[in-house]
């Protein structure tokens, strides 16, 4: 007979174990998941004491608080997978108001029957991403619902940071005769993805771009202090981007097509399939307007990084009520860049 | 990208452009249909309008696939797609086309209908193998571009005896259209749409060939250009046609020859002929009852026809009346002609269907052009 092994709990099963109903019902098993995948793999003091809410100590300033959703399909994409995306789509954007980020909160919402091989993954390399960055996800909270009510896994994340002083960044300030430039190629994310959907299956080197972007904004806050607006053209692309900043600051724009930066295989992938890479999604680059006597400067502060060696100007900010994006095209023409209509590529990130 | 840069140049684009101001006679102006969306759309992408002197005028023409389908046949569709356990595998384009009560694809799928996007119809028969137990319909639109992929899945069910696939078909005929707007009033009477020449369909042209359109520049003397769907192919083709035009002559030329030959692509040709015969009438919307202008499936492939499986009986409705959608499918009005073009109807939330597709004249000035209707000069702040 075999002597009782006091405060012995089995290991969660990682390589065969599947989600269950238990993992959410905030009881023991819920308690283990959390423990030995959560807690061990992002793995820091505010974690570690084990209470609901994290007490983080904030330095004088401004703060500034975005929320960002992951619902990315598939889960697993070349160049990244929804854990990292997690990190690096909140990142930038508390990244996009000059912001240094701090803390992250993490909220898992898990199917029923996910494999937890699947779910360490995700894990594991989110907590690499946060490590990368230097942010820490000090709370979280998971939550499991039935099978056919989720898809696999959805991850929303919440970070926070706070604005240097003397940093104004905010999309309502463009003004006329500033210049518009880009981090670096436009679509990677966009079409790494669209690569691996089931009824477009097509063989590209193309990954995605996920990166967080907020050591690139230091760097390009510390030329240019007096930088008008960033932004990180995410879902809708640059189209999107633009139209946006544009609406909110009451000014127009003409960009140059000829001097976007775009790879050859994307633009051929976005060719057969009939999409624009202006409407396609990226996850590590940005957008960035300001005033035009630093542009040089700037776009030379943006190329000494590795996340920016493709920056470009593309464009200028210009006086027109109707805000209208236009854009010069290679062809010798001029049309609008208009927002993005419908739907282009559903659960992108 | 190779092969289509080449179609792109900007510099060659702006030599054919000064030989068209130089060759176009200023005593005359020059009105040129483009009959397809595809070359609407370039024509707007690319801004080809600003490259074009003040007395050449282009006018779209219906060649948008969801543009002509009439709001009936959408109404038959979502009702096909109301029936438990069928699933409807249809185009993107139509899912936004507006419909009755309301409703578009788009909608009635928000309201629990399985509607599904594909790229191929091969797709939707790929669907119609992985769900045996379920009824799979295919949603055929389109000109003769489409059609013959609609036949080879046809043949495909038809010999894998795939019971659980029809479908529903809306396939209509480019030369039937161009004759219907060639009789309009406004066009042989009225004289209040100057036509003057054609540009040709690329891919449909592919499939056809050139030989359909001799009838028409013979009878109604009136030049055509076939022409490739890139922004050079177009610039070129209307140099042709103003050439023509001062010629005085009204003949069947191909700017298209990479693609297109006099007798087009035989084999897909004798695969539509095999599926498909014509209607005798077919509704469009803007040209209204059109006689021997669209296809439908043969008897001996009754079982994979979804208007004859589920007995879908035509019913014609009314367009929005404040919508000019048909007008500015005959050409005899422009999308800022209309009044609720950019104010009710836009690509969001479209009234006619020329607002929905990319390829629909509203939608492409919508989206490319409509800066153009207002005095804004937005040169930039040195």
């Amino acid at each position: 007979m075999s002597a009782i092994r006091q405060d012995y709990v089995r290991p969660v099963d990682f390589k065969h174990g599947r989600v269950d109903m238990t993992h959410g019902s905030g009881g023991r098993a819920t308690a283990q998941l959390v423990d030995e995948l959560f807690v061990r793999a992002f793995d820091n003091e505010w974690l570690r004491a084990g209470n609901d809410g994290a007490r983080i100590a904030m330095p004088p300033g401004r703060m500034v608080i975005a929320t960002d959703a992951h619902v990315v399909s598939p889960l697993f994409f070349p160049g990244g997978d929804i854990g990292c995306l997690a990190v690096h789509g909140t990142v930038n954007d508390v990244a996009m108001a000059g912001a240094v980020p701090l803390y992250l909160a993490a909220t898992f919402v898990l199917e029923e029957g996910f494999p937890l091989a699947d779910l360490q993954r995700i894990v594991q390399s989110m907590a690499a991403a946060a490590r990368d960055a230097g942010v820490p996800v000090v709370t979280g909270d998971t939550k499991v619902v039935e099978q056919g009510k989720g898809d696999g896994v959805f991850i929303t994340t919440t970070g926070v940071g706070v604005v240097p002083d003397g940093v104004d960044i905010d999309g309502r300030r463009a003004r006329p005769g500033d210049a518009i430039l880009v981090s670096g190629t436009l679509g990677d994310h966009g079409v790494a993805i669209m690569s691996l959907r089931e009824n477009l299956a097509f063989e590209t080197s193309i990954e995605s771009d996920t990166a967080a972007l907020h050591g690139l904004v230091a760097a390009m806050v510390r030329t240019v202090p007096g930088i008008h607006c960033l932004r990180d053209p995410t879902r809708g692309g640059l189209a999107t981007t633009l139209n946006e900043i544009a609406a909110q600051s009451g000014c127009g724009m003409t960009i140059r097509e000829r001097d976007l930066p775009v790879k050859p295989q994307v633009n051929a992938a976005c060719e057969f399939l009939g999409l624009d890479p202006l409407y396609v999604a990226n996850e590590g680059k940005l957008v960035a307007i300001v005033p035009a006597e630093h542009a040089r400067r700037l776009l030379a502060a943006m190329r000494v990084h590795p996340l920016g060696r493709d920056a470009a100007i593309i464009g200028e900010v210009v006086a027109d009520s109707h805000g209208f994006v236009q854009m010069e095209t290679t062809f010798g023409g001029r049309r609008n860049v208009d927002w993005l209509t419908g739907e282009q590529l559903p659960r992108i990130c | 990208m190779k092969y289509i840069d080449e179609f792109r140049d900007g510099a060659l684009a702006r030599r054919i452009s000064s030989a068209i101001a130089r060759e176009a006679r200023p005593d005359r102006r020059y009105h040129l249909m483009e009959f397809c969306g595809g070359h609407t759309h370039a024509i707007s992408r690319y801004g080809i309008k600003d490259l074009l002197p003040r007395n050449v005028e282009m006018i779209h023409g219906p060649g948008c696939p969801v543009c002509v389908l009439p709001i009936g046949r959408i109404d038959s569709a979502i009702e096909l797609a109301a029936r438990p356990g069928l699933i409807l595998a249809t185009y993107a384009d139509t899912m936004r086309v507006p419909a009755s009560h309301g409703l578009s694809l788009l909608r009635a799928k928000a309201r629990g209908a399985d509607i599904r996007m594909v790229y191929s119809c091969a797709d939707a028969v790929a669907m119609a193998r992985a769900n045996p137990e379920r009824e799979v319909v295919f949603f055929a639109i389109g000109f003769e571009t489409t059609t013959p992929p609609t036949a080879v899945a046809i043949l495909a069910a038809a010999k894998a005896g795939l019971a659980n696939f029809s479908v529903f078909c809306n396939h209509v005929l480019t030369p039937a259209a161009i004759a219907n707007i060639l009789e309009s009033p406004e066009v042989r009477e009225l004289g209040t749409v100057p036509l003057d020449g054609f540009i040709g369909p690329a891919h449909v042209s592919a499939v056809i060939g050139t030989q359909p359109y001799e009838y028409f520049a013979e009878e109604y003397q009136r030049p055509v250009v076939i022409a490739g769907f890139e922004p050079l192919d177009v610039m070129q083709a209307i140099l042709m046609l103003v050439r023509q035009l001062n010629d005085g002559r009204a003949v069947v030329e191909n700017e298209f020859t990479r693609a297109v030959t006099r007798d087009g692509n035989v084999k897909a040709k004798r695969l539509v002929a095999e599926v498909f015969e014509l209607r005798r009438t077919f509704e469009w919307r803007g040209l209204g009852e059109v006689p021997y202008s669209a296809l439908r499936i043969k008897e001996k492939y009754r079982a994979h026809d979804a208007e004859a499986r589920y007995g879908i009986e035509y019913r014609s409705v009314a367009d929005n009346k404040a919508c000019e959608c048909g007008a500015i499918l005959r050409g005899v009005k422009k999308p800022a002609d209309c009044k609720v073009f950019g104010t009710v109807c836009t690509p969001e939330n479209p009234i006619g269907s020329c607002m929905v597709s990319s390829e629909g004249a509203c939608a492409a000035h919508y989206t490319y052009g409509r800066f153009k209707d207002v005095p804004v000069v937005a040169a930039a702040v040195a």
